[in-house]
């Protein structure tokens, strides 16, 4: 692992950004934008571990991960919890026919 | 070598979630890129947060989300696909994105940075393991966020289930 140079980490991370930016912008089921979500935390804590990689006594990068992804566990839960309620009332995921607040 | 087995292995699956228009495909090819991620966490010695993205990724928010696409489509009538949309800013939009990221990243001079010159990365290969420091620094130096973060996961649980509850029939 010695011989891969930092920029290529940051790289793949730059990468699974954009993908996840990509997935956001151009789907409209809402469990897919969530999905998009998840890649760009992913994205985020590739480079907080790839930095902490130089950090080998305090470890600060990888406990900051570890509390990213929790964070993204609890969005994760109450925004899928908030799709099945909206599923229910209108019928329907799709982010373009969600427009109004009740029924 | 294995780094860029793995790292093509997410940047892969990554984009064939992007363009597939099966949810349950998308869903999938999610799966591939975690675990992938996971295995580049093993390779950058963070042994604990592989596993931690094993457990509540792979294991947790992945099912929600493949539970989240079973309850929120008709299967019977293909509503298990999803149109993109406004594909060419979409495109547009994340490759500026990408080449700024990609010239910022190339131009900064990352190894000028004094505390990446000077890290002593010997001690990883001699520690085996980081389990150790991480359990000791969550009770001691990170004790307040430690308990804020369960205080977090109480109330997304209590949210969710409230929310998730059909007010109708109970």
């Amino acid at each position: 692992m010695e011989g891969v140079p930092l920029e290529h980490i940051l790289i793949l991370s730059a990468l699974l950004f954009s993908l996840g930016i990509l997935a956001v912008i151009t789907k409209r089921h809402a469990v897919v934008v969530l999905m998009g979500i998840e890649l760009i935390f992913n994205a985020a804590n590739l480079n907080l571990v790839a930095f902490s990689r130089f950090d080998p006594l305090l470890l600060q990068g990888q406990l900051f991960s570890l509390f990213v992804m929790l964070v993204a566990a609890a969005e994760a839960a109450v925004a899928l919890a908030i799709v099945l309620r909206v599923y229910q009332l209108f019928k329907t995921a799709n982010l373009n026919q969600i427009n109004h607040l009740s029924k | 070598m294995l780094f860029y087995l793995f790292a093509l292995l997410a940047v892969l699956s990554g984009t064939y979630m992007v363009l597939t228009r099966n949810l349950l495909y998308a869903g999938f090819s999610l799966l591939v890129t975690l675990l992938s991620v996971a295995g580049i966490y093993v390779l950058l010695f963070a042994d604990f947060v592989a596993v931690t993205q094993l457990m509540v990724y792979v294991g947790g928010v992945l099912v929600l989300i493949l539970f989240g696409i079973m309850l929120s489509s008709r299967v019977h009538d293909q509503s298990v696909m999803s149109e993109s949309v406004n594909k060419v800013w979409g495109t547009v939009i994340t490759f500026l994105i990408l080449v700024g990221l990609c010239y910022t990243i190339l131009h900064a001079n990352l190894h000028m940075l004094p505390w990446l010159e000077t890290a002593d990365m010997d001690v990883l290969g001699l520690e085996k393991s980081t389990v150790h420091i991480i359990g000791i620094k969550l009770m001691t130096d990170f004790i307040v966020p430690f308990e804020v973060a369960s205080l977090l996961l109480l109330i997304a649980l209590m949210g969710a289930a409230y929310i998730a509850t059909d007010k109708q029939k109970v």
